[in-house]
């Protein structure tokens, strides 16, 4: 669609942005103000230009909880984009049975996401859960609390099932709008199974793909709640991510100074992968997507 | 086709002798493995606490509605959920008022700096709420909102509100233009126009932005339980109470944590065609 170009549109758009310069901008100022001070409590603070920044650049902590992220991170994509896409490969078409599969995939996306810590909590439990039971009923020594490998187990499989159906949904969304005559040449052609799905189907779905993609990122880079609520960061440090570290520093030990640079720096990562994100689907929304 | 089935007709019967739909096979499996975690906890709180942990039963033997009955009869546990409900609801109509006129200008008109403005809201629905957790405390503190619904429901315009107004700007894009400018030849005001025949097109959009909203609100629980003690406290930190002095009461637990789910199992068959343009911020 050709816009016009208006400048008065400006009155429809600032309703929103006093909302969130209210909700976004002052308390990022309070964080930049944080960064760059020293307390000694009794609200007196002291400059500490980049001091808090330097710190936080040698600790091993901040290093150590973006390792773990972004192993995280990658581990969750490796699974859940071909998973995503072969369910969604899997679908049905059209009708009461689609509506039905589209229902019961959606559900564990609108769940609260500290029940759905609870619910993998109890799960994986070996007392009463179904499946720390059944593991341990078959000899495999399964202990989420204790044991690094079946923590990591544990919040992956929490993830994957937590998210999976969303990288589903937005590549079935892509296939039915491939047009039925491109798969009827294929047919004529002779194409493959393989070639129709590597020459039809993925240049098709590429657009809602790169969503899938970047949204699952973010939010697994910015996850909290449920691992936090299944291991608490345990057994030791080894499943504490970058906002469970974060408000660990922040609310717990109350380290402003620290806690705000590790913010902004935080911020900043996310900032550059949105910018990222926004040429791609830009570009992607030029070419007619 | 029919060519295949007629030149080599043994294969083909040998293919569909075991009469098994592989597509099918999939689907029950993925969905087996979504189900069965949730089938868990729905059992459990039809239990009584002494079979959940006494014995390992599959499906409850002795059937109870106890957890259910303590959760709806204490005002400390339902007011967790008239709490959530409070904030979620006032977090829609403000995210949606104020999303509507700015989705509606930037599906419609170029402005100065509306391209940096457009990503400038999306890099708030990627701000980490743990970044924003201590300020909002602060914040919310010093002016004298903490623990009231609304400091909530403004702390969730954060995401909510970009996410509004992305959605919405895709329903728009897809209204034509020539409807614009007919209604103002018409003697539509600007107002007018946009309440009584824009509005209506849309209605859809409007349906699953609010959707969305009311899911994105629901579902959050770090902000909201940084931001509240008592009076708005939500049913998500509500949840932790069952850890007493006796231990966990799972039964309640387990029907607390069904409890929430209900909501948004009985508005999703209505928005289950949008829910993948709804995630992708209105992309699709």
């Amino acid at each position: 669609m050709n816009k016009t170009v208006n400048h008065k549109a400006w009155f429809l758009v600032l309703p929103v942005l006093v909302l969130v310069a209210f909700s976004a901008v002052i308390p990022l100022m309070t964080v930049v103000n944080y960064s760059v001070q020293d307390t000694f409590g009794n609200n007196q603070f002291f400059w500490a230009g980049l001091e808090w920044f330097e710190e936080m650049l040698h600790d091993d902590r901040m290093w150590n909880a973006l390792q773990r992220q972004l192993m995280f991170s990658g581990i969750i994509l490796a699974i859940e984009v071909p998973l995503g896409i072969f369910v969604a490969l899997n679908m049905p078409k059209s009708g009461l049975w689609a509506s039905f599969c589209l229902v019961l995939m959606s559900l564990p996306l609108l769940i609260p996401w500290n029940v759905v810590g609870t619910i993998w909590q109890v799960f994986g439990r070996v007392d009463i859960g179904l499946l720390g039971h059944t593991l341990e009923a078959l000899g495999i020594d399964y202990n989420y609390t204790q044991n690094t490998v079946a923590a990591w187990i544990t919040i992956v499989v929490m993830d994957v099932w937590h998210w999976t159906s969303l990288v589903a949904l937005l590549a079935y969304a892509g296939l039915k709008s491939i047009p039925d005559a491109y798969y009827q040449a294929a047919k004529i052609d002779q194409a493959s199974r393989w070639k129709v799905f590597r020459y039809i189907e993925l240049p098709k779905m590429a657009g809602v793909l790169m969503i899938a993609i970047l949204l699952r990122f973010m939010d697994s880079f910015m996850i909290y709640t449920e691992p936090f609520v299944v291991t608490g960061g345990g057994p030791g440090n080894a499943t504490t991510l970058l906002s469970i570290d974060l408000v660990k520093m922040a609310l717990g030990q109350f380290d402003l100074g620290p806690a705000a640079a590790f913010s902004i720096m935080y911020f900043l990562v996310i900032l550059l992968i949105s910018w990222v994100f926004y040429t791609i689907m830009t570009n992607l929304d030029k070419k007619g997507m | 086709m029919t060519d295949a089935t007629v030149s080599s007709p043994a294969p083909t019967r040998a293919r569909s002798f075991p009469k098994v739909n592989s597509r099918a096979v999939v689907m029950a499996i993925y969905l087996i493995f979504l189900l069965l975690p949730i089938y868990w906890l729905v059992n459990m709180s039809l239990k009584t606490n002494n079979e959940i942990l006494g014995s390992f039963t599959l499906w409850p033997r002795d059937l109870t509605f106890a957890n259910y009955v303590t959760i709806l009869t204490d005002p400390a546990w339902y007011m967790g959920y008239v709490n959530t409900l409070i904030y979620v609801v006032m977090n829609t109509v403000i995210s949606l008022s104020v999303a509507l006129p700015a989705a509606y200008a930037f599906s419609r008109y170029h402005f100065m700096g509306d391209k940096h403005l457009f990503f400038w809201l999306l890099t708030n629905r990627m701000a980490p709420p743990a970044v924003f957790a201590l300020p909002f405390f602060q914040l919310y503190s010093s002016v004298g909102l903490f623990d009231t619904h609304i400091a909530v429901a403004l702390a969730h315009c954060l995401f909510n509100v970009p996410l509004a107004v992305w959605i919405l700007e895709g329903f728009m894009r897809g209204v034509p233009k020539e409807i614009d400018e007919t209604a103002y030849i018409d003697g539509y005001s600007f107002g007018g126009f946009f309440v009584k025949i824009f509005m209506p097109l849309i209605s859809s959009g409007i349906g699953v932005a609010a959707f969305f909203c009311f899911m994105f609100s629901w579902v959050e629980l770090l902000l909201s339980r940084t931001l509240t003690t008592v009076n708005a406290k939500p049913i998500a930190a509500t949840m932790t109470r069952t850890v007493g002095a006796a231990g966990v009461d799972w039964g309640v637990l387990a029907a607390a944590g069904v409890l929430t789910i209900v909501p948004g199992a009985l508005v999703i068959y209505f928005v289950r065609n949008y829910i993948a343009k709804g995630f992708a911020l209105g992309r699709v």
